[in-house]
Formats: C-alpha cells, sequence, structure tokens
C-alpha cells in the first residue's frame, strides 16, 4: 500500500515534468514541493505563487526574500480574514521554520506575492523563484504557471 | 492661590474624563461608531443599486430577485483571495450540475476605478459561464456593499499601486430575495455545496 502511494507520487512528479522535484540547491535541507501559480492577464497585476517549504535538518532556516527574474518586487505576504470575514493582506516578514517542520504558502494565507512582473505568466511556462535565508543559503524552485481558474498544484 | 490650581486641575481632570468618556461612546455606540459589521444583509427587495454587468446591461437588485443568488465582492487585480474564491465558485457551481443554471451569481467589484465593464468581461471569462461581473460609479459600488453590509478599504501596496480590503465571504439569497446565509472564505466545499442546494430548494418551496 505504501509502495503504491510512493509509486504513484513518483510518477506523477515525472509526468508533471518536474513540477515537485525537491529543490536540493544551496541549504541541503530545505525541499520545496508542489509550487504552483496562476496565469496573469498581461503584466499590470500582481502574482501570487504557492509552495510547501520543508525544513528537513537539525537546524532551523530563516526565510528572509524572494528573487525572480519575472517580477521586480517578489515579496512574502499573507492574506488574513478577520472575525467579520474580511481579508487584508499584508507583507509577512521573515518566516523562522522549524527543524522538521513545513510551511504551506497557499491561497488565502502566506503566498509568494510577484510585484510588477516584467512579462505576463503564461499558462504551460515556468519560471525560476528563489528563495533567501538568513544565513546567505538560496533555493530555486522551477514554479510551474497553471490556468488563471486553478485551484491547487494538480490543476 | 496653591489650592485653588489644584482645584482648578481637579475640575479640567473630572471635565476630561468626562470628555473622553463621551468621545469613547461617540465612537463606539454613538452615532459617530462604524457601522456595526457582522450584521446581516438587507433583503435584495430592501436594496437600491443601480450597476453594469460585464456585457453592458444595466442591472439591479431586481435582476437578482426571482432566482436563488449567489454575490461576492472582489476586485480583478486580487492576486490571492479574489481568484482562488471564484475558482471555488466556479467547482460549487459545476458540483450543482443543472442547479448552476438555476441561479444568479454576481461577481461585483470593490475596485470600479481599474474595474471597468471590458476588465470584468474579459477576467470572469476566465471562470464558470455562469458568473457575471458587476461594475459601476463609486457611490453606486457603496450603496450596493451599504445593502450587504460589506466593506471595503482601499490600501496602497509597498510597489506604490494599491489593493483592496474587502468582505470575503459569499452571500446566498433566496429568490424571493430574502438572505438565506453566507459561505465564509476556507469553507470546505462538503459545507458549501449543501448550503446553495438549501437556497435552491427554499425557492422550490416557494414557487409551489
Ligand atoms: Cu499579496
Amino acid at each position: 500500500m505504501k509502495k503504491h502511494t510512493l509509486t504513484g507520487t513518483l510518477a506523477a512528479l515525472l509526468t508533471l515534468g518536474g513540477l515537485s522535484v525537491p529543490a536540493l540547491a544551496g541549504p541541503e535541507d530545505v525541499v520545496v514541493v508542489n509550487a504552483w501559480s496562476r496565469a496573469s492577464i498581461g503584466m499590470n497585476r500582481p502574482g501570487a505563487a504557492y509552495m510547501t517549504i520543508r525544513n528537513t535538518g537539525d537546524e532551523p532556516v530563516t526565510l528572509i526574500g524572494l528573487a525572480t527574474p519575472l517580477a521586480m518586487m517578489p515579496k512574502i505576504h499573507e492574506t488574513k480574514t478577520n472575525a467579520e470575514g474580511v481579508s487584508s493582506m499584508s507583507p509577512a516578514g521573515e518566516i523562522a521554520i522549524a527543524p522538521g517542520e513545513s510551511v504551506a504558502l497557499e491561497p488565502g494565507g502566506l503566498h509568494a506575492m510577484l510585484m510588477r512582473l516584467q512579462e505576463p505568466m503564461t499558462e504551460g511556462d515556468t519560471f525560476p523563484l528563489t528563495l533567501l535565508f538568513d544565513d546567505g543559503g538560496e533555493v530555486t524552485v522551477e514554479v510551474p504557471i497553471l490556468g488563471i481558474a486553478a485551484r491547487g498544484p494538480e490543476d | 492661590m496653591r489650592r485653588r490650581a489644584i482645584l482648578g486641575y481637579g475640575a479640567a481632570g473630572v471635565g476630561a474624563v468626562a470628555l473622553m468618556l463621551f468621545v469613547g461612546w461617540w465612537q463606539v455606540d454613538g452615532p459617530g461608531g462604524p457601522e456595526p459589521i457582522g450584521q446581516r444583509p438587507v433583503a435584495l427587495t430592501a436594496m437600491d443599486f443601480r450597476l453594469t454587468d460585464h456585457e453592458g446591461n444595466a442591472v439591479g437588485p431586481e435582476t437578482l430577485i426571482g432566482r436563488p443568488t449567489m454575490a461576492f465582492f472582489g476586485f480583478t487585480y486580487c492576486p490571492d483571495v479574489c481568484p482562488t474564491t471564484l475558482s471555488d465558485i466556479s467547482g460549487w457551481l459545476d458540483d450543482l450540475g443543472d442547479g448552476a443554471d438555476e441561479m444568479n451569481v454576481a461577481f461585483i467589484t470593490v475596485d470600479p476605478e481599474r474595474d471597468t465593464v471590458e476588465t470584468m468581461a474579459e477576467y470572469v471569462g476566465y471562470f464558470h459561464p455562469a458568473i457575471r461581473g458587476w461594475t459601476g460609479p463609486e457611490e453606486q459600488i457603496a450603496r450596493v456593499a451599504d445593502g450587504f453590509r460589506a466593506t471595503y478599504e482601499r490600501v496602497p501596496t509597498e510597489s506604490g499601486d494599491y489593493t483592496m480590503n474587502h468582505t470575503a465571504s459569499v452571500f446566498l439569497f433566496a429568490a424571493s430575495g430574502r438572505f438565506v446565509t453566507m459561505i465564509d472564505y476556507h469553507e470546505p466545499r462538503e459545507f458549501a455545496v449543501p448550503k446553495i442546494r438549501r437556497a435552491l430548494e427554499e425557492e422550490m418551496e416557494g414557487a409551489t
């Protein structure tokens, strides 16, 4: 059963053309999986990208910023929805990930906000997104661009 | 002299406290207070606004009466919550199947400055065909939000642009125009879809 699940995941990884291949460059202990983003309409609107960042090491890591040739101002944002159902978005600051823990960037929560796009985000393309850590380490992940109406990495 | 000064301060102090209490009451409970948010929307039959849909048709609350309605506030420059909600709504409509044809679905912009009729037309085109985009003059947007008891606010971003904070819940109304319930952001599909079915059934009962 377990083996089957693993095989399925592997097959999914292969068919999605590297979509979820763990990024192992830079701090070897950081693994990024399920990265995805939505296509944009032109370049005027900001984009958003999502992923799960896992710290598989024994030391805490702290994500301090983002870099990508796609956007002049990529930043980690957090969307919050208050008790009255009003949603707002603001810069999230630094994100510490304890050893063995993961942080999910997902719709309605933390997200990679891609401000000042340099080119339109086209469905089917990918773009490199580099995560910057406080120890100077970097992890670059190739983010696939899905349709505007995508709901998650599998859409 | 000294005593008088102290008395003077004392009186001023009492006055200041009274003033503070009054100001506090005025701002929190009094007429200067904010609209109590979280209040139930009024019935569509009690609303009054004029907007334009993404095909250029004049629309108002009467457009929605006669069929159950799902309505949602947002803006097309929203990178996170709005595309997610519109995708969610599209998914719910797919689940409803034929029931989707029995509903009005309105996506009402809170950013009419950027969301023109043409912009709304292009944007809603990416989602379920039942979703209509509504926009209009600033003061009409304020009126529709007031009827729904929805709030929105323009907030500058670090990129020099602006974003909008806004009520992210989806509003459900019965065919009669009566407000039924809200679907909160992040509400799982297994709760959302039965809520919509309930609004649809209410319409059937009302019709028979
Ligand atoms: Cu953001």
